[in-house]
């Protein structure tokens, strides 16, 4: 019944990786004194952080300390309200001229958006195409790839990620591990050059949690450029190049998984930690 | 029943002048002009409602604003008043010009009378305008009863907000649009009837008591008009259901028969493409579940 949850082969195509690695020493994604408020409450407190290409970033903390407002600004699902953030060395929805930021037009955000993929807490689906129509409708409509092209590549991104059989299926016949899986997929096809994980297994079934993480540490491992907000310290151990620690909208720790998890400095995350691991 | 038997049996319903009325060529022309009118109208209330309801769910204030400013109008008044007001515009206006504000550059121009003497226009404008107003208000329910999270994947994928809109929102939104739309189209058809009050040669109603009027058979054309409005609403009613059946893809229980049966087609074509390029092949990969 279960289909095999083990991603077949690479996830990414090596001439993606080859391209991003090419991009030198530039940075993938990075923040400058990120500020963001809602209304009066101050979200984001001035974040810096840096993530170069082919790493695996980690946002660890308790929830409301703004890490997935840090990951949403990143491909400006949020405005952010002070500071610089920058994906490839472009600044992310914003033009500057002089010392002043202007909001891009939405469709030149857009643009901006298609090479940047997300995968949600809760998979986003749209509901009313099959599988394959999910993956395909941002590589046609946007990318105007032809429909044949799109057809192959979409098959052959739902067979990488365990959902051969279930190409013609709506989501709401899928679990909820399959509809993550095919997710990830819909963002995969677009062949972004970053990947932005959203808790993307905080609304699964334990048993389902676990064919999701395996995606995405074969989609790591493939060297794909990712950030990531999850409470899967397994996963953080395991995949992760930094990892970072956001409490009351700063950074309060950051660095190597085995530094930061393993012999933390600061008090804040110890206390969390302990809660975590307890 | 006693009421009921008196009814059928009352000398003054005439069945034999239903009966004469019912398929008069006359009968049947204005019974297709009502179904035209429906939909023209209907067309027009729809694409206009869709516009407004995007404008009215705007950023831009302006657009919001003059959005608002239409269903107020359209809503707040009664469609009768509506009617005759449109009849009567040439009053307002002798003639109408085509081309640029307040440059004196005339494309073309046309008689109030010819726009207005033509009564199909005359409908289409006021029943079409004043549906549009109504739509607008289902529409606008339809796009936010879309769960956010739609606009939020759609756009991280790169899709414009147009797209957006278009591709990802509408269609979902239509699920809920549908059955209310359905309603509405009924509702028009019977609206059309008001049109009467500024002729009587538009639509079926204005047609069968212009002829009453003379003849003073009122019951049995009465009754057929009853007949036709019920035959009508009827085969509405069956085609509003295919429709919903249609935008409820991906929510219903007999989708998984429908998703089986296209993976097995994509199954034969796949393993044709292999038998094409002369490979052998034993297994399918894949649509051969159980």
């Amino acid at each position: 019944m279960m289909t095999p949850a083990a991603p077949e082969g690479h996830l990414v195509d090596a001439a993606t990786i080859a391209a991003e690695a090419a991009t030198g020493g530039q940075p993938m994604v990075k923040a400058e004194q990120v500020w963001k408020s809602f209304g009066k409450l101050d979200v984001l407190k001035g974040v810096d952080f840096t993530v170069m290409p082919q790493q695996t970033f980690v946002l660890l903390g308790p929830s409301g300390g703004g890490k997935s407002t840090l990951l949403r600004c990143i491909n400006h699902l949020e405005k952010i309200d002070a500071g610089r953030l920058y994906v490839a060395g472009e600044l992310m929805g914003y033009k500057e001229r002089g010392k002043v930021l202007h909001e891009m037009k939405a469709r030149d955000v857009a643009k901006q958006r298609a090479s940047i993929g997300m995968v949600f807490q809760r998979f986003n689906l749209f509901p009313h195409k099959t599988a394959i129509e999910n993956v395909m409708e941002a590589p046609v409509k946007v990318q105007h790839v032809g429909q044949k092209q799109a057809e192959a590549e979409a098959v052959e991104i739902l067979g990488r990620v365990g959902l051969g059989e279930k190409l013609d299926t709506y989501p709401a016949q899928l679990s909820g591990g399959q509809q993550q899986r095919v997710a990830i997929a819909r963002a995969l096809a677009m062949k972004p050059k970053l990947m932005l994980f959203d808790e993307p297994t905080s609304a699964l079934d334990p048993e389902l949690v676990g064919e999701v993480l395996d995606v995405m540490k074969q989609l790591a491992r493939d060297g794909m450029t990712m950030v990531v907000v999850t409470h899967e310290m397994g996963f953080a151990k395991e995949v992760a190049d930094g990892v970072a620690l956001m409490d009351g909208g700063v950074i309060v720790e950051a660095g190597p998984p085995m530094d930061v998890l393993v012999n933390p400095k600061e008090e804040r995350t110890k206390l969390f930690l302990s809660k975590v691991l307890a | 029943m006693a009421l009921l038997y008196s009814f059928i049996t009352n000398p003054a319903i005439g069945g034999a002048t239903v009966w004469e009325y019912l398929f008069k060529p006359l009968t049947l022309w204005a019974l297709l002009r009502t179904i035209e009118l429906t939909f023209v109208c209907m067309a027009v209330g729809a694409a206009g409602g869709v516009v407004l309801a995007v404008m009215r769910l705007s950023d831009n204030p302006v657009l919001s604003w003059v959005a608002w400013g239409y269903i107020w109008f359209f809503r707040g008044t009664p469609v009768y008043v509506q009617i005759i007001l449109w009849a009567n515009i040439g009053v307002l206006w002798t003639k109408f010009y085509a081309g640029l504000p307040f440059t004196g550059l005339v494309l073309g121009s046309t008689g109030s009378g010819a726009l207005v003497g033509n009564l199909f226009v005359v409908a289409v404008l006021a029943l079409g305008l004043n549906e549009a107003a109504y739509a607008a208000e289902l529409v606008r329910a339809g796009i936010i009863s879309v769960d956010a999270g739609q606009m939020e994947a759609a756009s991280s994928l790169g899709m414009s907000p147009t797209l957006t809109m278009r591709r990802i929102v509408l269609p979902q939104a239509m699920r809920v649009i549908i059955p209310t739309m359905g309603n509405e189209t009924i509702s028009m058809l019977k609206t059309t009837s008001l049109l009467a009050v500024v002729s009587s040669g538009v639509e079926l109603f204005g047609r069968l008591q212009s002829i009453y009027a003379q003849t003073f058979q009122i019951m049995p054309l009465l009754i057929v008009a009853c007949i036709w409005y019920l035959v009508v609403t009827s085969i509405l009613t069956f085609g509003q259901a295919r429709l919903e059946a249609y935008f409820g893809k991906g929510f219903g229980e007999k989708e998984t028969e429908a998703a089986e049966k296209r993976a097995a087609k994509r199954t034969v074509r796949a393993n044709q493409a292999r038998a094409g390029q002369g490979i052998a092949s034993h297994e399918n990969d894949r649509g051969q579940k159980p």
